[in-house]
């Protein structure tokens, strides 16, 4: 017994040696630990030996078993490693291909720099209302001090749907809308489209502003000019400012041309700036008192500023567009330029 | 409007650069929008002295020796018929820049360097110039309309510059003018402003002239409309003698960009672009009746103007008239029958005052637009009035071409004659600025601008110029003078110092629509941004029936393009239209959206603002995007606002019939999708070989709508700590029973089922023809125990009843 053991030992390292495949293993298995395999066929000779000697040779044999499983047991983690490793690599793909995504959109570049600039304000304490597009001849024009003769009523520039009914020209009838509803203290901005009957390359029949408005006690030309400072340094760099000059719009006295200093050569003068170092961007000034009493509000007691950006105009310098009418052609190559 | 340096020199003494000037006008509110150098183009041209000249044989040319104080005389081959020995003349050197002129020797082609050449093999050192090579005429320099060599005085420095000598070295500003300051329209306007900011005193321009007692008996004016024609002055002027304006004139109109015609009308001219003052004459041999009426036009009354062409009046055009028939179009042109001629002996001046915007409206309405015209609408002062036929009448005066009479006119409706006079306090002023300017500097500045100023410590009794009806009666006017002279610069930034603490922000209906833009944009849509009209023509595009609720449209007045004229009902024209658009520019695929207002009138006439509902339009176009992958976009913003949409076959004319769907949240209708209809797409305007038409997926949605039906606010529920217990249900049904019946049918009114998925649908033999069988996953919550297998059984069981009773589905 001793000796057949010995002789099945060698078989079995010699046979384990040459396992290389899972098929081979299973043969392996098949000879020598099934129930059939010629471990087992020890056992059952067991019954020959001489029972005094059973115990210890039974002893014998399992562990033998025992070595021949644990043979068993690493080659077929051997196997199964190379097995790991051919299959990797067969899975292996071209880690350079395209991405699975589906594209995102993206918002407007309008309506991406009205919501910049709404932002900026709105952490100034401005609320934000949005008035009709569709006004009447009271709003646009009378109670902003625009008199029944003045040049802007011409319907060269306006959109009459009747006579007293219009498309509104400008954002500048909100303060009206602003003013009927709520009194003193106000900030507000009324972003919103406009509507004027010009076209060419810098003007579009329709446009966006945003108007914003003050009223409070004591407000004054400086402050005007330091909140626009403020808003373009959020919008521009913290290295831009405004300058303020002369200039005129009916519901506003004084009433100020805004210029910012032109980002792109900090002021020296370049090719956007056309060498004035400086760039005009919004218009303003002080609420006319008139303004202010057309919607009851006592101009003793209190006083306002407000200004009017075109928000066309911002995105145009922001992002260096050039032609206006890009905005409204929606081409998915311009619109796909502007992912925030 | 242009201003010329040299006239503007008149009237001030100017002792800085043309540059310096444009920077202090632009300071003060005048933006100079172009600074032209007459001589621009014009370089290396000097005087020269024709010394020898000899003609070439059997040409029209010769050769001359030109001095021009170089060391040797120049060789100049030249053509002009009045060359000739001893004559000075320009003389262009070698490099040299002149304008080239056609073979007419008057059309100017463009700017030519002078280069050394040979003419006729005679050696040609330069050029000797006409005056239109150096871009003058007659009226800027006399001599200069000549088609040949421009003769220079004899006495001119020979070798010198020859601009200066021609007044080629002026400088003419380009001014804008706002139009709050209809008195700047002029250079005596400019002159005003050029005076105060520079702190020096204003020359004003002659006025006096002295009348002989001559009258003409019986001629009278009469202004029948006074609420168009405030103010009427006229005056007889008798022995015209019409003839040609000096030369002073003629350079001064010329710089302005206006041709000399006659004395007489380049005097009208003169005193519209010095003073402001439109003027008109009329040729009095030729007033009928010898009267003049300012009246309203009778209706169809018709005139013909200066200019030949004919006008059919109404009632709100205002005419000037002799005793029977119009003979001027009010601020606008003067007639035809009345027109000053060189047979003129005597004539009667107009400077008038007509209201500005019944101008605007007759000049808009015939077309007719003149300087006049242009300066009546901007508004002109009584003040003008009088300056104007002054001044006209000194320079009959000064030009010695006529008899200066008695009969003199003055129609007035009575307004004062006296400037606003107001009180303010320089406290107030320095209110409204934020910053302190002293007390004398507010008072030195508004009397510079002309302003009558008494100061009583704090209180200040100010009373305007005549000219500046701008002015109104307060303190922010003041403010606006004072700061535009003091200097903008002096404005410190404060940031609301004295204002309220405010609570800023959107609302959350403003949050919503932006949270709405960007679930689409997390859906691969763009925005896009259209034009808020169209024409009828686009609803034509989308077969809508002449009853269909978006004919009701609101239409421009005057619209800009027969392409815009009517507000949009709705989103879908322009969605298509930037859908058909981005293919023909070879986008082949894409999604967009537009959130943006639709108009609906309220009632008809459109007598009070229309409804503007906003409205969500959405397309998708191009391979891969078919009827499902839009209802996953709509579905996705369902679930973004929690909303569950259901939906039914659409019947809309412009979408596919059967690939379309109207979407329901509870009993309300809210939107459509679906295939753009199969009508429509041979009707795009797309290149030939293009598919894209095939795959276009269009919608709209009442966002206004929609958002009524938004949850209040989130809230939790609790959740369940037994877990969800799914089955399985294969169903076989007729072709016709859809999924959305299925489900419906599943769901009943069984609270316990979570969801009902459709996972598989087989056609085939093993469900016979005219069969479909459907797989669904159906899931069951627990509530507030486990669910019993039990419970589950009588759940299928119901189900299935219901299914076999409503659908006739058999389980698989």
């Amino acid at each position: 017994m001793e000796s057949k053991i010995k002789d099945m030992r060698a078989q079995v390292a010699e046979a384990i040696d040459r396992v290389g495949s899972k098929e081979e293993l299973d043969a392996f298995w098949q000879q020598f630990l099934s129930k059939k395999g010629r471990v087992q066929e020890l056992m059952k000779s067991l019954g020959g030996v001489a029972p005094e000697e059973r115990p210890a040779m039974g002893k014998l044999i399992n562990e033998f078993k025992a070595q021949v499983t644990a043979a068993y047991e690493e080659a077929a983690a051997r196997i199964a490693q190379a097995e790991l490793v051919r299959r990797n690599a067969s899975e292996q793909i071209d880690i350079t291909l395209p991405a699975k995504t589906r594209e995102e959109g993206a918002l407007h570049p309008i309506t991406l720099t009205k919501n910049q600039m709404i932002s900026v304000f709105a952490g100034m304490g401005f609320e934000i209302f949005e008035g009709p597009e569709i006004e009447d001849d009271d709003h646009n024009f009378t109670r902003l001090n625009v008199a029944k003769n003045h040049p802007a009523r011409d319907m060269q520039d306006t959109f009459y749907i009747t006579e007293d009914i219009l498309l509104r020209t400008q954002t500048s009838p909100g303060q009206i809308r602003v003013m009927d509803i709520q009194k003193p203290p106000i900030k507000v901005l009324v972003p919103g489209r406009v509507f004027r009957s010009d076209s060419d390359a810098t003007h579009s029949p329709q446009f966006h502003q945003m108007e914003g408005l003050v009223v409070d006690r004591h407000i004054t030309l400086c402050d005007l000019q330091g909140m626009l400072d403020e808003f373009v340094k959020k919008l521009f760099g913290e290295d831009a400012k405004t300058r303020l000059r002369p200039s005129y719009f009916p519901f506003t006295e004084p009433s100020v041309e805004v210029d910012v200093s032109c980002f792109e050569c900090g002021g020296h003068g370049c090719g956007l700036c056309k060498g004035t170092g400086w760039i005009e961007i919004l218009g303003g000034g002080i609420v006319h008192r008139k303004v202010l009493e057309n919607c009851g509000i006592d101009p003793h007691e209190y006083s306002g500023l407000a200004f009017g950006i075109g928000i066309e105009r911002v995105a145009m310098l922001k992002y260096g567009i050039n032609n206006i009418g890009l905005f409204y052609e929606n081409d998915l190559r311009f619109l796909r330029q502007f992912k925030d | 409007m242009k201003v010329p340096f040299s006239w503007l020199k008149e009237f001030v003494d100017i002792d800085i650069t043309a540059a310096q000037l444009e920077e202090k006008l632009f300071g003060c509110g005048f933006e100079v929008e172009e600074l032209i150098d007459t001589g621009r183009d014009i370089s290396g041209v000097v005087v020269g002295k024709v010394v020898a000249c000899e003609a070439i044989p059997d040409t029209h040319l010769h050769v001359c020796q030109v001095d021009v104080a170089g060391e040797k005389p120049l060789q100049i081959c030249c053509g002009a018929d009045n060359v000739r020995v001893g004559g000075v003349y320009p003389v262009a050197l070698q490099g040299a820049t002149v304008y080239e002129t056609a073979a007419d020797h008057e059309t100017v082609l463009g700017v030519a360097t002078i280069k050394k050449g040979k003419m006729r093999g005679y050696a040609s050192e330069g050029m000797l110039c006409s005056g239109t090579e150096l871009g003058l005429n007659e009226d800027l320099y006399p001599g200069a309309g000549y088609c040949g060599l421009l003769e220079l005085p004899e006495d001119a420095p020979l070798g010198a510059d020859v601009k200066p000598l021609v007044g080629l070295d002026e400088t003419v500003f380009d001014i804008s003018i706002t139009s709050n300051r209809a008195d700047c329209q002029s250079i005596l306007g400019i002159a005003r402003e050029v005076a105060a900011c520079l702190g020096k005193p204003l020359k004003m321009p002659a006025s006096d002239y002295t009348q002989t007692d001559v009258t003409y008996p019986g001629l009278d004016i009469t202004v029948e409309a006074p609420d168009l024609c405030p103010r009427y002055l006229g005056h007889w002027v008798r022995n015209i003698t019409p003839g040609v304006s000096p030369a002073w004139m003629r350079r001064h109109l010329a710089l302005c960009g206006l041709r000399s015609i006659s004395n007489i009308v380049d005097i009208t001219n003169y005193v519209m672009l010095e003073i402001g003052q439109p003027m008109h004459a009329f040729d009095m041999d030729t007033l009928e009746s010898h009267r003049i009426i300012v009246r309203r036009a009778a209706q169809d009354e018709t005139i013909t103007t200066l200019d030949g062409k004919a006008f059919r009046l109404n009632p709100q055009n205002l005419v000037i008239c002799d005793g029977h028939k119009p003979v001027a179009l009010a601020g606008i042109m003067g007639g035809l029958n009345s027109e000053i001629t060189d047979d003129t002996r005597q004539l009667l001046f107009e400077s008038a005052k007509f209201t500005r915007d019944n101008i605007r409206r007759t000049a808009r309405s015939l077309g007719q637009n003149t300087d006049a015209s242009a300066h009546y609408e901007k508004g002109i002062s009584e003040y003008t009035c009088e300056l104007g036929m002054a001044r006209a009448l000194h320079l009959i005066q000064e030009l010695g071409c006529g008899e200066i009479t008695s009969s003199e006119f003055d129609c007035s409706a009575g307004a004062p004659r006296e400037g606003k006079r107001f009180t303010a306090t320089v406290s107030g002023i320095n209110r409204i600025l934020g910053i302190q300017v002293p007390a004398d500097t507010v008072v030195d500045i508004l009397r510079r601008l002309d302003f009558r100023v008494e100061r009583d410590g704090d209180t200040l009794d100010v009373t305007a110029p005549r000219w500046r009806e701008d002015i109104e009666i307060g303190e922010p006017d003041l403010a606006e003078e004072v700061i535009r002279e003091y200097g903008y610069e002096h404005i410190v930034p404060t940031f609301l110092k004295d204002a309220a603490v405010t609570n800023g922000g959107l609302t959350a209906e403003q949050e919503q629509v932006d949270r709405l833009k960007r679930v689409l944009c997390a859906q691969g849509f763009y925005e896009i941004s259209t034009l808020a009209f169209y024409a009828d023509a686009d609803l034509d595009a989308l077969r809508l029936p002449e009853d269909a609720p978006e004919r009701n449209t609101i239409r421009i007045m005057n619209p800009i393009s027969a392409n815009l004229t009517t507000m949009r009902s709705t989103l879908a024209p322009s969605l298509l239209k930037t859908v058909v658009e981005n293919l023909k520019r070879g986008n082949s695929a894409g999604r967009l959206f537009e959130y943006g207002n639709i108009y609906v009138p309220k009632a008809r006439p459109v007598t009070q603002l229309p409804w503007e509902i906003p409205h969500l339009g959405f397309a998708l176009f191009g391979d891969g995007e078919d009827f499902f992958t839009a209802k996953g976009a709509v579905e996705a913003l369902g679930a973004a606002f929690h909303v569950k949409f259901d939906y039914d076959r659409a019947a809309v004319s412009w979408l596919h019939p059967g690939v379309s769907a109207s979407i329901r949240v509870g009993d309300r209708t809210v939107g459509v999708f679906g295939k753009l209809a199969n009508e429509i797409v041979p009707t795009l305007d797309l290149p030939k070989d293009s598919k894209g038409g095939g795959s276009i997926y269009l919608g709209e949605i009442n966002y206004a709508a929609l958002s009524w039906l938004f949850p209040e606010a989130l809230r939790y529920k609790p959740i369940s700590e037994f877990p969800d217990v799914d089955r399985d249900l294969s169903l076989v049904v007729d072709e016709s029973v859809t999924c959305g019946q299925l489900i419906e049918t599943i769901r009943g009114k069984r609270k316990a089922v979570r969801s009902v998925e459709l996972f598989d649908v087989y056609r085939g033999k093993q469900v016979g023809e005219g069969k479909k069988s459907m797989s669904f996953k159906i899931v069951f919550a627990p509530s507030d125990k486990a669910l019993e297998p039990k419970e589950l059984d009588h759940f299928i069981k119901g189900i299935l009843y219901d299914l076999k009773a409503k659908l006739n589905a058999e389980i698989r």
